[in-house]
C-alpha cells in the first residue's frame, strides 16, 4: 500500500512528463544540433558539424543592426510598460470593488484576443490615412501626416499595449500581499501621498515590477507578429530574421543559429537584471 | 480603503483609453461600405459582414481552429490535470523538476518552438498534418491548464479527504466524491483559457501549419502581408465579440481575477 502510494505520482505526471519530451525538448535539442550544421548552396544540409553559423551572426553587420534594434524594442517596451503599467496597478488596487472589476475587464481582458486584432487596430490607428494623424490634421498640430506604421515607436507604442497588461498583472499581485495599515501609519505620520509612494509602495512592490519586468523584456524580444505588421519588411527584428530565413530562404541553419542566439541572448539579459536588482534592494527578497 | 486621488483617476481613464481605442478602431472600421479602411467614413453597412459569408477560406480556418483549440485544450487537460493533481498534492523527487518541464513551453518563445518543431515533424514525416498541429498546440496550452489545476487542488481543505478516509472511503471514492468536484471549476477554468491561448496561437502555427491547415489567425496574418481591407475588420470584430463572450462564461465558471491574474 505504501510502496503503491509513492510510485502513483509518478504515474500521473509520466503522460505530461512524456508529452514534453518528446514534443519539446527533443525539438529544442534537435535545433541547436541543427544550428551545427553548414547550409550548402542548393539547399540542402552538410554533414560535417562546424561553428560557421555562429561566425556568421558574430561578424555580419547585418545582423548586428537587427540585434541591437530587437534588444532596443525591448529595452524600451520595458521600461514605458514599468512607467504607465505599476501607477495602474497601484490606482487598479485603490478603486471600489464594482469598479475595479469593470477596470480589470479593460485592462486585462485584450491579453484574451489575438494579438492579430489587436496589431490591425494599431496599424488603423497609426497609418497616414489613420485616425491619429487625422484627428493631428483637424486639430492644426501638424501640416503633414506623421510617419508611424512601419517606424520605430509605432512598434514600440503597438508592444506596449499587447504587453503591458503582463506588468499590471505582475505588480498587481505584489500589490495584494502589501499590508494597508503601514500605508495609514506613514499617513498618519503627516506624510503625503508622493512620499508614501516613494517610501512605503514602492520598494515592496519592486519583485513584482522585476517579475512583470522580465515577463514583458523576454516577450517584447521574441515578439513576431506585432514587429511583423507594424514594422514591415524593412524594419526587421530578429524574430521576423528567424522567419524569412526559414520559410523564404530556406537556410533552416541559419534561422537555428539566429534563435538560439536570441534565446541565449535573452536569458543572460534576464539573469543579469534579476541578479543586479535582488543584490540592490535586498531587503524586499526575503 | 480610501478613494483613489484625481490626478490618478485622470491616468486611469487614459490608460483604459489606450488599452480599449485600437479595439474600438477595429469594431467602427469594420461597419465601413467602402471598400478599404478609412477613418472616418460617411456610409455604414453590413457589407463586410456579408463579405465573410463569400470567403470559404476565411470560415474553414475558422471551423479548423475552433476544433483545433477543442482538441488541444482537452488533451491538454487529460494530461495536466492527473499531474497536477500529483504535484499539487504529493511531495516525491523529483517533482520540482517535473513541474519546470511540464511548465517549459512557458519559457521558450513561440518563434523558437516553431521552427523546433516545423523541423521535428518533418524529420518524422508528419510536417503540415492536422495532427502534428495538434500535439503542437497541446504542448503550448498545458501549462496553463497545469497552473489553475495546481491552484485549485492546492486551495482546497486536505482534512476533508482525511474525514472521507476515516469514514472508510476508498482512495478511489475519495477521488471521484470529494477530490474531483472540489477541482472542477479549476479544470474548467484551465480547459477556457487553454481553449482561448490555442485558438489565438499565431507564431508557432505559422511554421507548423501548412497550407491545407491554416488557422484563422495564419489566415490572417498571410492576409495582412497582402492588404489590410475592411474584410479582416469585420473578422475580428466577430472574434472581439466572441472573445466577449467566452469572458463573461470564464468569469462565472472561474472568476476572470483569477485566471488573468495567473497565480501559479
Amino acid at each position: 500500500m505504501i510502496a503503491q502510494r509513492n510510485v502513483l505520482p509518478y504515474w500521473l505526471t509520466a503522460p505530461g512528463v512524456l508529452v514534453m519530451l518528446a514534443f519539446v525538448v527533443l525539438p529544442l535539442v534537435l535545433t541547436l544540433s541543427l544550428s551545427l550544421y553548414p547550409f550548402l548552396p542548393g539547399g540542402t544540409i552538410g554533414d560535417s558539424m562546424t561553428i560557421a553559423n555562429y561566425a556568421d551572426v558574430a561578424r555580419d553587420e547585418y545582423f548586428h543592426v537587427i540585434f541591437l534594434r530587437t534588444f532596443g524594442m525591448a529595452f524600451m517596451v520595458t521600461f514605458i510598460c514599468i512607467a504607465i503599467g505599476v501607477p495602474e496597478a497601484y490606482v487598479l488596487s485603490r478603486l471600489s470593488a464594482r469598479w475595479r472589476a469593470v477596470s480589470m475587464v479593460i485592462v486585462l481582458g485584450p491579453l484574451l484576443i489575438s494579438v492579430v486584432v489587436r496589431t490591425l487596430g494599431w496599424a488603423v490607428l497609426l497609418g497616414n490615412e489613420g485616425v491619429i494623424n487625422k484627428i493631428l490634421m483637424a486639430g492644426g498640430l501638424v501640416e503633414a501626416p506623421v510617419k508611424m506604421m512601419f517606424t520605430f515607436t509605432g512598434v514600440v507604442v503597438a508592444l506596449v499595449h499587447v504587453l503591458v497588461p503582463f506588468m499590471v498583472v505582475a505588480v498587481w499581485t505584489s500589490l495584494q500581499k502589501l499590508d494597508p495599515t503601514i500605508e495609514q501609519a506613514a499617513e498618519s505620520l503627516g506624510a503625503g501621498l508622493p512620499t508614501v509612494l516613494r517610501r512605503i509602495v514602492f520598494p515592496q512592490v519592486i519583485p513584482g515590477v522585476l517579475s512583470g519586468g522580465l515577463i514583458v523584456f523576454s516577450l517584447a524580444a521574441s515578439a513576431f507578429a506585432t514587429p511583423a505588421i507594424i514594422g514591415g519588411r524593412r524594419l526587421k527584428v530578429v524574430p521576423t530574421t528567424i522567419y524569412d530565413e526559414f520559410l523564404g530562404n530556406l537556410n533552416w541553419p541559419l534561422g537555428a543559429t539566429l534563435a538560439v542566439v536570441l534565446v541565449v541572448l535573452v536569458l543572460a539579459i534576464s539573469l543579469g537584471a534579476n541578479r543586479l536588482i535582488e543584490r540592490k534592494f535586498k531587503q524586499v527578497f526575503v | 480603503m480610501n478613494r483613489a486621488p484625481t490626478p490618478l483617476l485622470i491616468f486611469h481613464w487614459a490608460f483604459a483609453v489606450f488599452m480599449l481605442a485600437p479595439l474600438v478602431m477595429v469594431v467602427l472600421v469594420s461597419f465601413t461600405d467602402k471598400g478599404y479602411i478609412a477613418m472616418p467614413f460617411d456610409g455604414t453597412s453590413w457589407r463586410w459582414y456579408r463579405a465573410i459569408l463569400d470567403a470559404p477560406d476565411f470560415i474553414d480556418a475558422f471551423w479548423r481552429s475552433l476544433a483545433l483549440a477543442a482538441g488541444a485544450a482537452t488533451l491538454a487537460t487529460l494530461v495536466a490535470v492527473p499531474a497536477g493533481m500529483a504535484i499539487a498534492w504529493n511531495q516525491f523527487r523529483g517533482r520540482e523538476a517535473m513541474l519546470g518541464l511540464l511548465l517549459s513551453p512557458l519559457m521558450v518563445p513561440h518563434v523558437v518552438l516553431g521552427i523546433a518543431l516545423l523541423r521535428y515533424l518533418t524529420q518524422i514525416g508528419a510536417s503540415g498534418t492536422l495532427w502534428g498541429l495538434t500535439a503542437a498546440h497541446t504542448v503550448i496550452v498545458l501549462p496553463y491548464v497545469l497552473r489553475l489545476v495546481v491552484a485549485a487542488a492546492t486551495g482546497f481543505d486536505r482534512s476533508l479527504v482525511q474525514a472521507a478516509q476515516s469514514l472508510g472511503a476508498t482512495g478511489w471514492t475519495v477521488f471521484r466524491r470529494i477530490e474531483l468536484p472540489l477541482i472542477v471549476p479549476g479544470v474548467a477554468g484551465g480547459w477556457m483559457i487553454a481553449f482561448i491561448n490555442s485558438f489565438d496561437e499565431l507564431t508557432m502555427s505559422l511554421f507548423v501549419a501548412s497550407a491545407s491547415t491554416q488557422t484563422l489567425p495564419v489566415k490572417m496574418y498571410n492576409h495582412i502581408a497582402n492588404t489590410i481591407d475592411p474584410l479582416l475588420a469585420s473578422v475580428s470584430t466577430v472574434l472581439i465579440v466572441l472573445t466577449l463572450i467566452l469572458m463573461l462564461v470564464l468569469d462565472r465558471v472561474y472568476g476572470l481575477d483569477r485566471v488573468l491574474g495567473g497565480k501559479s
